[in-house]
């Protein structure tokens, strides 16, 4: 998956001037993901560059140049450390279109890897996607392979507004399922991991079914798209995965149709239960899906509670989670 | 008119001359006792190090792990100058300054492993830990994120009066966050007791100091706000000692905050996972024969014959068995109750 990021941006380089990457470690050393490796060589010291540790001053640059007509595509190197920089995005990145009647717009992207799994504790593990869909004026992605990385990142970087563009970390070298002590399989060996060379576009604010089923929906994105595959197998539950890939805008369409289909819905993510991203999708699905409901939402998500160190897969909304959640909206 | 713009110049003449910082104190003296001690904990830092790399090698600790080794003489130096009370906080290259808050190495060993021993219970890991106790208060893992909260340790001092003064440690990298110029306002402004010791060790996780700073002087960072500030052989521990002595006090004494540049090195990655291809072996070579920290004071002890070869084996034995007791200890200690997850949590 990191080479399909870094692909995305190479093909976005080659075809736009305009566009521009930059951040911590970003340029000489490559990224400390490598997502960027060899950028700076190709596009020179201009257009891929590194900047001090200071992400407040890395997006408030980069929305400045976008007002300018560039197309900054910035890293922030884990998104936990994205809070200093909430202020320019939330109060600026997000408000110049509608404060400007329209006249500016802010193509900026900002990228971050997102999510645990790699025993990062409190401050490289944490997932804010919330944080991002609670403000208006925003895009939020979150790929869950290469294939919809790449696609997803290109029309990112096209697209005329601010994208929070996260991507899960634990995913960059593999799917990763939750069964943490089997070996990682690699993306050579999934089908979405073959990605096609050169331009393509993945629209945002489409979802897509991973997994067809009849009995029950669940909505995942990132991560948890693999988790919950693996729990609908191990239970034998004729279950209909949508990742998402978007959170905003959303695919409310696909969603609804799936519930109306199933009569029921699991959701899952890896970001804390309370005013999760979890709580407007189980908002959306009560709305418009209340009659063809056969049994309360569930919601798996991580804790309450600070991401910890040592109980990492305590804290993980893993297969098993999953599973019972499964079998009880089942049940129910 | 002229007789204002005279006034003007006088006072800004005054107002240099209170600005006028402090001079570089030249290195401390040592007695044999002192050289023997930072001999004694400069090793027990490296040493604890070397032991947790293997760890990390092994397994044993997960995620991130930033090693101190390189850095030993800033807090081993630092500390010499401490009364009771003064606090330390710092980043997350944090084993070293917890060690020479005489933390216990089994309770930053078991933390690193995970394991119910640590000093946050395992939950926290290697950037995360603290001591009431021992007035250490972190271990952060963001960068930059610590300089306010030391700022504001400080604050506390003198609203309490208690004339203690807080060490707040941040790298190079660091450096160029914004908070920590909010910070140095603050402190100026209110001219509170805090040491800002810049541990320049010359990349920011991979990026260099004359790729990510404007200004490379980092003890002129603080000129703006009048702060004062000293740039220090920070591989000396003589030189560590003396520039915090000077510091310590120019705080005690309510003059406000000052920065300490340490010139330091870190001998191996950002991180466990860094492979450091960003500075040649050579440099770091260099560096390891020319100016290691802690053969400085070995070979002043053999030279000025303050310790034999004998007494130098006892003391790498008596820390070789610190860290091989700590290193056990946190392999053995089990790991915390799943349980622990929703303890110290406010719901």
């Amino acid at each position: 998956m990191i080479e399909a990021i870094r692909s995305a941006m190479d093909v976005s380089m080659a075809r736009d001037d305009n566009v521009v990457v930059f951040g911590e470690d970003v340029g000489y050393f490559g990224g400390v993901f490598r997502c960027t490796q060899g950028l700076q060589q190709k596009y020179g010291k201009s257009r891929c560059f590194d900047t001090p540790i200071s992400e407040l001053g890395i997006v408030g640059a980069a929305i400045g140049m976008a007002a300018y007509g560039l197309r900054p595509c910035v890293e922030v190197q884990f998104a936990d450390y994205v809070y200093p920089a909430y202020d320019q995005i939330v109060s600026e990145a997000a408000r110049l279109r509608y404060r400007s009647n329209g006249e500016f717009t802010c193509p900026i992207v900002v990228r971050m890897p997102t999510g645990g799994g790699i025993f990062g504790g409190q401050t490289h593990s944490q997932s804010p996607e919330a944080l991002f869909t609670h403000v208006s004026g925003l895009k939020v992605v979150v790929p869950s392979n290469p294939v919809d990385a790449k696609g997803l990142l290109i029309s990112s970087i096209e697209d005329p507004d601010p994208v929070i563009f996260l991507e899960p970390k634990r995913l960059y070298n593999g799917p990763f399922d939750g069964h943490h002590d089997r070996p990682v399989t690699p993306w050579s060996k999934h089908e979405l991991g073959d990605v096609p060379d050169g331009h393509f576009n993945i629209a945002l604010g489409k979802a897509a079914i991973r997994r067809e089923g009849g009995d029950v929906t669940v909505l995942a994105y990132g991560t948890m798209v693999y988790v919950a595959q693996a729990a609908c197998e191990e239970k034998g539950i004729d279950a209909e995965v949508i990742d998402l890939r978007t959170l905003l805008p959303l695919d409310l369409e696909t969603i609804v149709a799936s519930v109306k289909k199933t009569g029921r819905c699991v959701i899952v993510h890896e970001a804390t239960l309370t005013s999760g991203f979890g709580a407007e999708l189980a908002a959306l699905v009560q709305e418009h899906c209340f009659y063809h409901l056969q049994a309360p939402i569930a919601r798996v998500t991580g804790w309450d509670t600070p991401y910890p160190h040592a109980q990492e897969w305590d804290y993980f909304p893993g297969p098993a989670r999953v599973g019972r959640a499964l079998q009880d909206v089942m049940e129910g | 008119m002229a007789v204002a713009a005279k006034k003007a110049s006088a006072k800004s003449k005054a107002d240099a001359k209170a600005q006028a910082g402090p001079v570089a104190p030249k290195p401390a003296n040592f007695t044999k006792e002192q050289d023997l001690s930072a001999y004694r904990d400069m090793l027990l830092i490296r040493r604890f190090e070397e032991k947790a790399g293997q760890l990390y090698g092994m397994g044993f600790i997960g995620g991130f792990c930033h090693l101190y080794i390189g850095q030993e003489a800033v807090v081993t130096g630092m500390k010499m100058s401490l009364k009771d009370g003064d606090q330390m906080i710092t980043a997350y290259r944090d084993h070293g300054h917890m060690l020479a808050m005489d933390m216990s190495p089994r309770g930053v060993m078991a933390e690193l492993t995970g394991r119910r021993g640590g000093y946050s219970k395992g939950k926290g890991g290697s950037m995360h830990m603290f001591s009431k106790e021992k007035n250490f208060y972190g271990g952060h893992g963001i960068v930059g994120a610590q300089v306010s909260l030391g700022t504001g340790l400080a604050f506390a001092n003198r609203y309490r009066g208690n004339k203690n003064v807080c060490l707040t440690y941040f790298g190079d990298g660091a450096a160029n966050q914004g908070q920590v110029y909010e910070s140095f306002n603050m402190a100026s402004l209110w001219k509170l007791p805090v040491v800002y010791v810049i541990e320049n060790n010359r990349y920011a996780m991979g990026t260099s100091v004359s790729r990510s700073s404007a200004e490379t002087d980092f003890s002129q960072r603080g000129l703006s706000f009048r702060i004062p500030g000293l740039q220090v052989d920070g591989m000396d521990v003589r030189a560590v000692k003396s520039a915090s002595d000077l510091a310590v006090d120019w705080c005690r004494s309510g003059k406000g905050p000052i920065i300490l540049e340490m010139q330091t090195y870190r001998y191996r990655g950002h991180s466990m996972s860094d492979p450091a291809k960003y500075r040649s072996k050579d440099e770091v070579q260099k560096m390891r024969s020319e100016h290691d920290p802690i053969e400085q004071v070995k070979a002043r002890l053999t030279a000025k014959k303050w310790a034999g070869e004998d007494e130098l084996k006892a003391i790498d034995k008596e820390v070789r068995d610190i860290v091989a007791d700590a290193a056990e200890f946190a392999q053995t200690d089990p790991e915390p109750d799943a349980s622990e997850l929703w303890t110290d949590i406010v719901h």
